[in-house]
């Protein structure tokens, strides 16, 4: 890893602050992608603003059906949320599958869309639960944030300050994971709520997570995973890779939203 | 460099390092606690795994700077004049051959003992697998190390 400077923020702006008056800085989150990655000299930022420990940046707030997670909450806290399981267990099922405990334990849900790893769970969780990601500036719909591999909406220098969305009627998230790393092969987020159905899919698009809109159709028809026969994502427009080629992914994709419709049923 | 401080198995330590300084390096190089070890440096094996504020992490993932001010304990702060109920167990069952991975394993197995206890949950043979999804062990196959955390689960 190359030098850097290390800052910590006690809440957003004096992170926003902190990261102005740096060349290249990052910012650092729980550092579960970032720090492997500047290991490897994948990132090399002259400095890290430390917002793990943002006040301001954590906790979740449940209100009736409405649900804000703040950027820096970790996966461990989104899986243990007593409150959040109560009206959406989906999330929290998901967030109990990432990585592994200690990972969890770091790891927080604004980095895991920041970073926008085409394996990574959340982004599905984000499209299917039609989240609105905040800035300290903006809000953005998950539809226009995940912009391509590893690529989002964010400026470099706006930071993620919390995520929301509006507890779906029903929803589960179906994930094959690849046997050696556990990041997803495929992973299918089901969501049914007032404004019909969402599926929301990660680790087999080759631009990323994406939505599929023809299973959404046949879901919003009859939400049951026999709606789903004879629909499929196009192979072509799956990754391709020694794990599995598209045609490969394209059939875990309708799979797992098999899997996901059954378990949200 | 930055002088950074924290609590380390009950004792107050403070040491003057690089910003890039990772928190397992802190705790090898300059505390000289060899307990806690490097298996893989990328987060997949867990030898480096230690309690951040009683949380499981892995230390090769966390820069020291980050630890600043946080109650920090390894392997070599569990026992207390005699073993701590999980080393016990790791002994009474073989759950070991090498014992590379072992002060990993004992780490993870305390901290996923006490997150059941305290959220009330059974902590099965299925769930101390998934449990253990982030500790590689290369030799012993994991079923004794299975069998030593249930057997400690039941006594701590």
């Amino acid at each position: 890893m190359h030098s850097l400077n290390y800052h910590k923020a006690s809440n957003a702006s004096e992170a926003a602050r902190l990261l102005s008056g740096t060349e290249d800085g990052k910012f650092l989150a729980g550092g579960q992608t970032l720090i492997p990655a500047m290991k490897t000299r994948l990132a090399a930022p002259s400095d890290l603003v430390d917002v793990s420990g943002a006040a301001d940046l954590r906790g979740i707030t449940v209100s009736g059906r409405d649900v804000t997670i703040g950027a820096a909450t970790t996966h461990a806290e989104v899986a243990a949320s007593g409150e959040l399981r109560n009206v959406c267990p989906s999330i929290c099922e998901m967030a109990a599958n990432i990585g592994d405990p200690a990972v969890r334990h770091r790891g927080t849900i604004g980095g895991s869309i920041a970073n926008n790893d085409p394996a990574a769970d959340y982004p599905a969780a984000m499209l299917a639960l039609g989240a609105t990601i905040k800035t300290a500036s903006r809000e953005m719909a998950a539809d226009d944030f995940f912009v391509g591999l590893f690529e989002t909406a964010l400026e470099d220098d706006e930071l993620i300050t919390s995520i929301g969305f509006t507890a779906p009627e029903a929803g589960a998230y179906a994930k094959f994971p690849n046997p050696a790393s556990r990041y997803a092969m495929c992973g299918v987020f089901v969501a049914r709520g007032d404004g019909g159905v969402r599926v929301g899919v990660t680790g087999a698009g080759a631009d990323g997570a994406f939505r599929a809109g023809e299973f959404e159709a046949a879901l919003g028809g009859e939400f049951s995973a026999e709606a789903l026969n004879g629909i499929s994502v196009n192979a072509e427009e799956m990754l391709s890779d020694i794990h599995g080629d598209g045609v490969y992914r394209a059939n875990l994709v309708s799979v797992m939203a098999r899997r996901a419709v059954a378990a949200a049923s | 460099m930055s002088t950074v401080s924290m609590t380390v198995n009950g004792k107050a330590v403070s040491a003057d390092v690089e910003d890039r300084t990772l928190l397992v390096d802190y705790i090898r190089e300059h505390l000289r606690l060899t307990g806690t070890h490097v298996g893989c440096d990328t987060s997949q094996c867990g030898t480096c795994v230690v309690h951040v504020e009683g949380k499981a992490v892995k230390s090769c993932t966390m820069l020291a700077a980050a630890a600043e001010g946080a109650e920090v304990t390894t392997i070599e702060g569990v026992a207390n004049g005699d073993l701590h109920p999980m080393q016990r167990a790791f002994n009474d069952n073989h759950g070991l051959q090498c014992g590379f991975c072992t002060p990993g394993m004992i780490m993870s197995g305390i901290d996923m003992v006490n997150r059941y206890k305290a959220e009330g949950r059974t902590l099965d043979e299925a769930a101390i697998r998934h449990e253990l999804e982030g500790n590689i062990c290369r030799c012993t196959g994991y079923h004794n190390i299975v069998k030593s955390i249930a057997q400690a689960a039941s006594e701590m």
